[in-house]
């Protein structure tokens, strides 16, 4: 993930909040929010994952006039383009792991920046998937004083085939 | 409320419900709020006939998120100090998650009091979904 500008807003995160069923007023009330200890309102610890609203190349957001690989009536038939992180059809990509470590919290107001660097790549055979390919990338998020708030670092996995579910 | 390191004991455990028949409106909810528009989560037709799974399944984000709450509800706001998980099996529509943390240690850093600890997160079957760790401040 990588952004020059994610502004992190009061109406974001309220959104953000609510989609991972959170109703705690620390993300939504600033007046509640004054009175707890964060002393105003905060992001949820997995907020800084939306970047990717604000991540120009992000590949897996559908853009203005561009090819899109989901389907309309029917399935396009269009290939995602590769290079994006994160997931993919068809034997493609997934998440295996996300950590994050805060340095602060997230508040309206901030600025971030977002740098991500590529990490490790590794192979495992899988019973359920096939061949797993798995590549980590570390992202920083800095604020507008240029100090580290959060530093991230994502696992994302390809693998040969679609996954069997465990029941 | 913050927690207290003199009243924690490892060993100790909090768990919630996170979510009962996760609908799929939740996962397309979230994926507008998080900006990860990924098919697989949000298109039945692409996930099925093109990626060959049996529908659309939530984020890894999402249970992530969902987690997220156990934990700040348990430790306090703006208290995490590192969370992390991997995502060990996929969460479907219509799933029932569970959550629970469970201290590990009670150490200082810093001068600062901290707890460790683990973190699961399981269906309506008892598969965990979400294995992880998590750091928070806590109180003297």
């Amino acid at each position: 993930m990588a952004a020059k500008s994610f502004p992190v807003e009061a109406s974001h995160i309220l959104m953000f909040a609510r989609s991972v069923g959170d109703d705690n007023p620390v993300y939504s009330d600033a007046e509640a929010a004054k009175k707890t200890e964060a002393g105003g309102i905060i992001a949820p610890p997995t907020f800084a994952q939306s970047s990717a609203q604000f991540d120009p190349d992000y590949g897996l957001r559908p853009k203005i006039g561009q090819p899109w690989f989901g389907s309309g009536k029917e399935p396009t038939g269009i290939k995602r383009e590769p290079g994006g992180r994160g997931g993919g059809g068809g034997g493609g990509g997934l998440h295996a792991e996300q950590h994050f470590e805060y340095h602060r919290h997230l508040k309206p107001g901030d600025v971030l920046t977002a740098t991500t660097v590529p990490g490790k790549t590794w192979e495992k055979e899988s019973a359920r998937a096939g061949k797993l390919v798995f590549s980590e990338s570390v992202t920083e998020y800095r604020d507008q004083n240029g100090d580290l708030v959060i530093t991230a670092r994502g696992v994302g996995v390809r693998t040969e085939r679609p996954v069997d579910a465990k029941s | 409320m913050a927690l207290s390191a003199s009243k924690l004991k490892v060993g100790d455990a909090h768990t919630a419900r996170l979510v009962e028949d996760l609908k799929r409106t939740q996962i397309v909810q979230y994926a507008g709020a998080s900006g990860d528009y990924n098919p697989l989560h949000t298109d039945e037709v692409f996930t099925t006939k093109v990626a060959g799974y049996p529908s659309v399944f939530a984020h890894g984000m999402l249970t992530m998120g969902m987690t997220g709450k156990m934990l700040t509800d348990y430790v306090g706001d703006a208290r995490l100090t590192k969370y992390g998980v991997r995502f060990t099996n996929q969460v479907w529509p219509g799933d029932t998650l569970d959550s629970t943390a469970t201290v590990k240690a009670i150490t200082e850093r810093d001068g600062v009091k901290v707890v460790e600890l683990d973190v699961s997160t399981v269906n309506q079957n008892g598969v965990v979904v979400v294995s992880g760790y998590a750091e928070a401040r806590v109180d003297d």
